[in-house]
């Protein structure tokens, strides 16, 4: 049973992967690619976010900060110290990886609203530094001339080159999560979720693995991060607000907690919905707040569980 | 196996346990009985790693526990089943039952794990037939049977049981403890906290009676059943007659 389940789990990672190629293939629209290739970096963010969320239960309203530190991370180490942008990755999130742990070190020994505290400030504290710190971060007016990335004869500036790139990283990434999430520590994570105190009471170091999931939460958001900077080539500290750490939060929870294909579905939504809703032109964000709103009120699982649902209610009948 | 000697726990400035000393030996069942909010539990998380900030000495086979967290008290060989099970409602009763080898996993032991598995679905058959379900959906019997289990996936040499038989029905109850006694046959040693004392003093080898966080009386098990204050207090004023019809 269990290898029949992850069989099937394989062949739908297959699948996708399949789909993907097909999309980059045949999609010759500039727009699309580039919107598909946006709703891959999110997905990014929010899987991060999911393992930490969904998973070990752990909220983090400060997420956009290792986000922000992974964009200009690689500008900082490309623009001002010359690096190619293939050493500023590895640095990137490394650095990224180094903060999480000295922040969630003290932070994650709070639960709870604490924690939601406790990140949401350093969130802002990493958000002020981004627009104070003029001469390295370029400050308010953001930083200008990130270099395209290239990889020996290859450039990825056009939008299938890049596309390829950033859902080569995020079917990486599933994978690396599809394992975690199915081995000894994924059960430990969800068992953390259901209660430390009976997680901590089977030899689960739960101080030491809450702290490990932050880490990596990190070092996808820092991907993320890279990844947008090197598309854009320019960045500025809204992005990296409190109002996106929010986005992220939210990504998790429409698409569906502790759901790696929720994070795509929260991921999707929340990427074309303001596209799509450009039509209601001044009422865009009320209509977007509604949508968001009956998501939640019919679909209280998130997206993923709530159309399993209905599929298999359908079945039934 | 389990020494504890003037062991003093605090919630904060409030002494829950006031300089308790026990004494466990190998094989045998000891049960601790009492009122709520006597000392019971607090002992129990003390011995686990789960109550920091203890005072007195608790040796385990010479093993000092002051310090040890709760993964470390678990890699000596003591297994808690908590009260009120906390078992892990969404996840898989295989799930919950590996959880319980998360340590043996971590020394690679993939193998013993399986074997163990297949021993805890044989210890408890309808674990079996509920293997794929969720745990939240087991019944409270089925519950404590998950948590017993579950504790046992570990291969603890002192299993600490905080209040197995709470909430269940007699019948299962019964079950349970028959479970019990023929782990302290297979050479278990079991460290009960009951308050059911008349079921945990029938299995039990040796007894403390615990009173506001100290010990007030202490004695083979069968020696407390005969005594007069733990009838009157515990074991209720009709108990005579029900166990002598027993």
């Amino acid at each position: 049973m269990i290898n029949r389940h992850l069989t099937r789990d394989r062949l739908l990672l297959a699948a996708f992967a399949l789909l993907i190629l097909c999309t980059g293939i045949f999609v010759e629209n500039y727009y699309y690619l580039q919107m598909l290739t946006f709703i891959g970096i999110n997905t990014l963010l929010a899987l991060g976010l999911n393992m930490l969320m969904g998973y070990a239960g752990q909220i983090s309203l400060g997420h956009a900060a290792f986000y922000g530190i992974g964009a200009y991370g690689t500008a900082i180490m490309t623009v001002h110290w010359h690096l190619s942008p293939w050493i500023a990755l590895p640095g990137t999130i490394l650095t990224a990886m180094l903060v999480a742990y000295i922040v969630g070190i003290p932070t994650l020994k709070l639960s709870g609203y604490y924690l939601g505290m406790g990140t949401l400030g350093f969130g802002m504290i990493v958000n002020i530094i981004f627009r104070e710190w003029s001469s390295v971060t370029g400050g308010a007016s953001g930083f200008v001339g990130i270099p395209t990335l290239e990889l020996g004869p290859v450039s990825f500036a056009s939008g299938r080159s890049y596309f390829f790139l950033v859902w080569g990283f995020v079917i990486l990434s599933f994978i690396i999560c599809h394992r975690i999430i199915d081995s000894r520590i994924g059960r430990a994570l969800r068992a953390i979720h259901d209660g430390e105190k009976a997680a901590a009471a089977v030899g689960v170091d739960t101080a030491k693995l809450k702290l490990q999931v932050f880490v990596l939460s990190a070092a996808f958001a820092a991907l993320a991060g890279f990844l947008y900077a090197h598309m854009v080539f320019f960045i500025s500290p809204e992005t990296f607000s409190f109002i996106s750490s929010i986005r992220m939060v939210t990504m998790v929870v429409i698409g569906g907690m502790a759901s790696i294909w929720g994070s795509l579905l929260g991921a999707s939504l929340l990427t074309l919905l303001p596209e799509w809703l450009q039509a209601f032109s001044e009422f865009e964000m009320v209509v977007y707040g509604l949508i968001l709103m009956i998501v939640m009120i019919f679909l209280p699982r998130g997206l993923t569980r709530g159309l399993l649902d209905i599929y298999e209610r359908a079945l039934k009948k | 196996m389990l020494r504890i000697r003037n062991l003093k726990c605090y919630y904060g400035r409030i002494m829950a346990v006031k300089g308790v000393s026990i004494s466990v030996k190998k094989s045998q069942i000891i049960t601790l009985i009492g009122a709520n909010g006597s000392g019971k539990s607090t002992l129990l998380e003390a011995i686990c790693g789960l109550l920091p900030g203890w005072e007195g000495e608790i040796f385990f086979e010479d093993t000092p526990l002051k310090g040890l967290d709760p993964p470390a008290v678990v890699r000596c060989g003591i297994s808690l089943v908590p009260e009120g099970r906390l078992i892990f409602p969404p996840l898989s009763v295989l799930d919950n039952l590996k959880l319980g080898a998360y340590t043996l996993y971590r020394k690679h032991k993939h193998a013993e794990v399986k074997q163990t598995l297949e021993k805890m679905l044989d210890l408890f058959p309808i674990l079996r037939e509920r293997a794929r379900q969720p745990a939240g959906t087991l019944s409270g019997g089925e519950q404590q049977m998950l948590a017993i289990g579950r504790a046992l996936m570990s291969h603890p040499r002192l299993l600490l049981l905080d209040e197995p038989s709470m909430g269940l029905a007699p019948m299962m109850v019964e079950k349970i403890f028959q479970v019990l006694e023929n782990l302290r046959n297979d050479g278990i040693t079991i460290l009960l906290v009951e308050q059911n004392a008349l079921a945990a003093l029938q299995i039990a080898d040796f007894g403390y009676v615990f009173e506001t966080g100290s010990v007030v009386l202490q004695g083979p098990a069968s020696e407390l059943m005969a005594d007069q204050e733990v009838k009157r207090a515990y074991l209720g004023k009709d108990y005579g007659e029900f166990y002598e019809n027993k």
